[in-house]
């Protein structure tokens, strides 16, 4: 009973819908970017499997990359959530519509 | 051995990041990711990749949760988030068709038979010794423009969380004194 790259693609792709489900589910501007890092990890997962059974370290490369990606993508983020949020009061999406059409 | 540990990884990173997607506080989805990011870095170990794991560990359990938690103390994090939801057929077709999509992607390597590894991996080294090998001769120039991008972020961060980035110190504290000078003129 071993564990072939299958399965851990499966497991990448589970994840990554959960995360896909909550950025399309969640109306909170924080619990969004929850799911965007769930997202993130799940390709780091796929990435991370592909370069372990190929022999290939590109994958890992990536995935220090998109690490990186996000760690700077958090910071400017939450910077802007909290602007958002002393400015509005809130971070539900529904509430920040401005533009009436 | 290997099956068990995935196995046991992935059922409960599974079931965290569901609590994460679907739990109503805010403080409950940011304990239940945070576990999460800890077992995937397992995850990644089991798969050999242990510099991968260890950066992992710092960077997205220890760093990125770290300024969550940070964040958190701006945002009230008590109050349960109420939401509604318009659309949920929407959602669920949306969702299984981008399942769809993905599977196929993700099963690409699969189908195709002749991947071969483009750059292989250095023999005789483990392996943070054949990522550095590879990350400063192969990746060196992505690594620097990555190292110029966190310096931005971190400016960027400051500007955007601290308030009145528009006085200067040095100007508010000669401000502070010639209003006190002025008090005791008066």
């Amino acid at each position: 009973m071993s564990v072939g790259l299958s399965e851990y693609l499966i497991l990448a792709v589970i994840l990554f819908v959960i995360g896909l489900t909550g950025v399309i589910r969640r109306k909170n501007l924080l619990m969004l970017f929850f799911a965007t890092e769930i997202m993130l990890n799940a390709a780091n997962v796929a990435l991370a499997a592909l370069s372990s059974y190929m022999g290939d370290l590109t994958g890992q490369m990536f995935a220090l990359f998109i690490i990186a990606i996000a760690a700077s993508e958090v910071a400017v983020g939450l910077g802007l959530l909290i602007l958002v949020y002393k400015k509005y009061g809130t971070l539900d999406l529904d509430d920040l519509n401005l533009l009436k059409g | 051995m290997e099956a068990i540990a995935f196995y046991v990884f992935g059922i409960l990173i599974t079931a965290l990041f569901l609590v994460t997607v679907f739990s109503k506080n805010v403080l409950y989805a940011m304990s239940a990711l945070a576990a999460g990011m800890v077992l995937i870095s397992g995850l990644y170990f089991v798969l050999g990749a242990d510099f991968l794991g260890a950066v992992q560990l710092v960077v997205y359990s220890g760093a990125i949760m770290a300024l969550y938690a940070f964040g958190m103390m701006f945002f009230d994090a008590t109050r349960d988030i109420k939401e509604k939801n318009q659309a949920p057929l929407a959602v669920f077709l949306l969702s299984g068709l981008s399942a769809l999509i993905l599977v196929v992607i993700f099963a690409a390597p699969q189908i195709g038979h002749n991947v071969r590894a483009l750059l292989a991996t250095p023999k005789g080294m483990d392996n943070p010794h054949a990522i550095g090998a590879v990350l400063f001769t192969k990746y060196l120039i992505p690594f620097e423009v990555a190292a110029v991008m966190l310096l931005v972020a971190m400016i960027a961060g400051i500007v955007l969380a601290s308030k009145k980035m528009e006085v200067s110190l040095s100007e508010s504290d000669d401000y502070l004194v010639e209003e006190h000078e002025m008090k005791e003129q008066k």
